[in-house]
């Protein structure tokens, strides 16, 4: 099923640009760069965690992907087949493969609906089961999700966050994908009710072999849960690599910045950390900055970050980054 | 309690209670809260949603609607007075000027059809009779000292031309205009991401260390709290549950509730991938009034104690207060 070195989803070069209407003919007067040429794999039965602060357009990347927004340019293989060129009942059959869990547990469950409606939904519109095997179906989500079956007929008002997190979760596992994009699925909730939905999502991938494409914003969740993780900033990778690997020894100075930025919930470890306080606000992504998009907020930057785009590469094994300073011998530090 | 230095403290929480009197029914928000605050100390206020942290602070400044709301007994003494008994009058002369509050969300607390300068000139010439002229100058230098770039050609910006962290740098420098001695934050990194959220914290560290105020700081995030505060009190379903120096409370939590919390956290640093612990179940909705431990059905510890008595906040370590009647390290119950 899978293709050859396990890869499941190959992101190339993937581009989405928005349009900028103006005036009363609604004329296009420029583009918000949100994901400005990405490119990754995602493996079979791996995490991968997409992290990047708000506007960098990871949870763009992550619909992209899924076709929820036709990407302006770039390929998007789903085990080898390119997502981005096929459309109606082709693509449709894909989508039964590819799901999503939201961030918003109140938003993204219809109020009118019952649990039953809800998470038997993605059956009906891809027509599968009886009435009789879709409840039986819907009662086994539920349990799958450690949820009584007894809620089938209760509305979504009735349950707290951490609830509603698990009946999108069962309704995400309802056509048995392969693959889930969670899209910040514990950003809303409250501390001791995330620690619940994220072993959860662990035990289900373990037992069901799924794939996860992790969008957060938490790095110290994503440094949990992934196996590897990109970082994004104003729409393009700034570094990609194997979770220990990145974490310990961050090459982007973007990177090195961010994670300086995390506090640690250890009194101790936070008197003796170094911190890199960045200076300003991330750019317009209307505008993005010439050259390295970091170069505006960047302290080591120098004259060929303005004058030319860095190039994403392995600098070294499974470890990618865009940055004119860093070399596979040394890199800059901050 | 007195601190290390011998000083009264600043601030004085004496049993507060708050209800909310809803159509549904009442809501124990807050149910006897008691703590101090030092004079130039931060206080972390750590809880998760519900747990009445904000309605605390809330019903301290008297910002409560009332209704539905009502403060029913307890006392907040700041300087010879009793801040729940004061008029409102009087009490807005302390607002604003002698403590000062941040929100969450710079986004909705900023008026959107007043530029800068009218926003935080406003406490100025209100509580300290300043002219017009001399509030601008006032305010550049307060925008100044928050670190907005540029800042006496930005006064006629509206807050939409400004971006969230900026907006939030607005929001410190309009509680700071008067001097206020105590600065209270509710959440106010929150709503930001983590680069503007250290400028924000070192923002408020370098100021607290040059202008010597005292500080609560309401927070879910208990990274935030590692990085600021001197002492911390956990609450749960309207109680202080936990107190302690916040190196005592990281190193040796006491209560279950914080034991799990802090274990439900994933490391940024961290050697070994580890399940992550949880907390079984989801906070009270505090429609009664809680007459057993609160944490009861949630906490792995708990014993027939626990069902029958809510258990006060007791001392069992100096500075260290806890409301538990189990020993969670020694494996056996406490007494008293």
């Amino acid at each position: 099923m899978a293709e050859t070195n396990g890869v499941l989803l190959k992101v190339d070069n993937l581009v989405k640009h928005f349009p900028v209407l103006r005036g009363v003919f609604q004329r296009q007067v420029g583009a918000v760069h949100a994901v400005d040429g990405i490119t990754f794999d995602i493996r079979k039965g791996e995490t991968f965690g997409l992290v990047g602060e708000s506007g960098c357009g990871k949870s763009t990347a992550g619909r992209t992907i899924l076709q929820l927004y036709r990407p302006t340019a770039g390929k998007v293989l789903f085990d080898g087949i390119d997502l981005t060129r096929i459309r109606g009942e082709e693509l449709r059959r894909m989508r039964r493969r590819m799901q999503m869990i939201f961030q918003d547990p109140y938003a993204s469950l219809n109020p009118r609906m019952t649990i039953q409606e809800i998470i038997s939904e993605p059956l009906q519109v891809h027509g599968i089961g009886t009435p009789q095997e879709t409840r039986e179906r819907v009662k086994e989500l539920l349990n799958i999700v450690r949820l009584s079956p007894d809620f089938a007929p209760r509305y979504p008002h009735e349950f707290s966050g951490g609830q509603r997190q698990r009946i999108g979760i069962a309704r995400a596992l309802a056509l048995q994908p392969d693959f889930i994009v969670c899209d910040e699925p514990i950003s809303a909730l409250d501390v001791s009710i995330q620690a619940q939905v994220i072993n959860l999502l662990e035990e289900l991938q373990a037992e069901l072999g799924l794939t996860y494409l992790f969008i957060a914003h938490d790095l110290s969740m994503v440094r949990h849960i992934s196996s590897r993780v990109g970082v994004m900033y104003l729409g393009i990778l700034a570094e990609l690599g194997d979770v220990k690997e990145l974490y310990s020894n961050p090459l982007h100075p973007y990177t090195q910045a961010l994670l300086s930025a995390v506090p640690v919930p250890d009194p101790v470890i936070e008197e003796k950390r170094s911190r890199i306080i960045l200076e300003g606000d991330v750019p317009s992504p209307v505008n993005p900055p010439s050259g390295c998009r970091f170069r505006t907020r960047c302290p080591l930057a120098v004259d060929i970050c303005k004058e030319a785009v860095p190039e994403f590469r392995e600098v070294r094994r499974d470890h990618w980054v865009a940055c004119h300073l860093v070399k596979p011998e040394e890199s800059p530090r901050l | 309690m007195t601190f290390t230095d011998g000083r009264p403290p600043i601030l004085q929480v004496k049993n507060l209670v708050t209800r909310f009197y809803m159509p549904e029914g009442v809501i124990h928000a807050v149910n006897g809260v008691s703590f101090d605050l030092g004079e130039g100390e931060t206080l972390g206020v750590v809880g998760e949603s519900g747990c009445g942290k904000s309605v605390t602070m809330l019903s301290v400044m008297q910002l409560i609607a009332r209704p539905p709301g009502r403060i029913e007994s307890g006392e907040a003494w700041f300087h010879g007075k009793d801040l729940l008994r004061l008029s409102n009058e009087e009490i807005r002369h302390v607002r604003g000027a002698q403590m000062a509050m941040v929100f969450q969300d710079p986004m909705t607390s900023l008026n959107p059809v007043l530029n800068i300068q009218k926003q935080v000139s406003e406490p100025l010439m209100l509580h300290l009779g300043m002219s017009k002229n001399q509030a601008r100058d006032r305010v550049i230098e307060l925008l100044r000292l928050v670190g907005i770039p540029e800042a006496e050609k930005r006064l006629l910006d509206y807050p939409h031309q400004f971006s969230g962290g900026m907006r939030q740098r607005v929001m410190i420098a309009m509680a700071l205009a008067c001097n206020p001695q105590i600065l209270v934050a509710d959440e106010p990194t929150t709503a930001l991401d983590v680069t503007i959220q250290a400028q924000i914290v070192d923002l408020v560290k370098r100021l607290r260390d040059e202008i010597g105020m005292s500080i609560i700081w309401i927070t879910h995030d208990l990274g935030v709290v590692a990085r600021l505060a001197q002492r911390v009190v956990v609450m749960y379903a309207g109680f202080i549950i936990e107190e302690a120096l916040v190196k005592e409370l990281y190193a040796n939590p006491t209560h279950p509730y914080t034991i799990g919390l802090l274990g439900s956290l994933p490391k940024l640093i961290e050697e070994e991938r580890r399940k992550l612990t949880t907390i079984q179940g989801r906070p009270p909705l505090l429609y009664e009034k809680p007459l057993i431990c609160p944490f009861a059905p949630r906490c792995s510890y708990a014993f027939d104690r626990c069902w029958q008595e809510n258990p006060p906040l007791a001392e069992v370590d100096t500075q260290h207060r806890v409301a538990c009647w189990w020993n969670v390290k020694e494996g056996k119950a406490r007494n008293g």
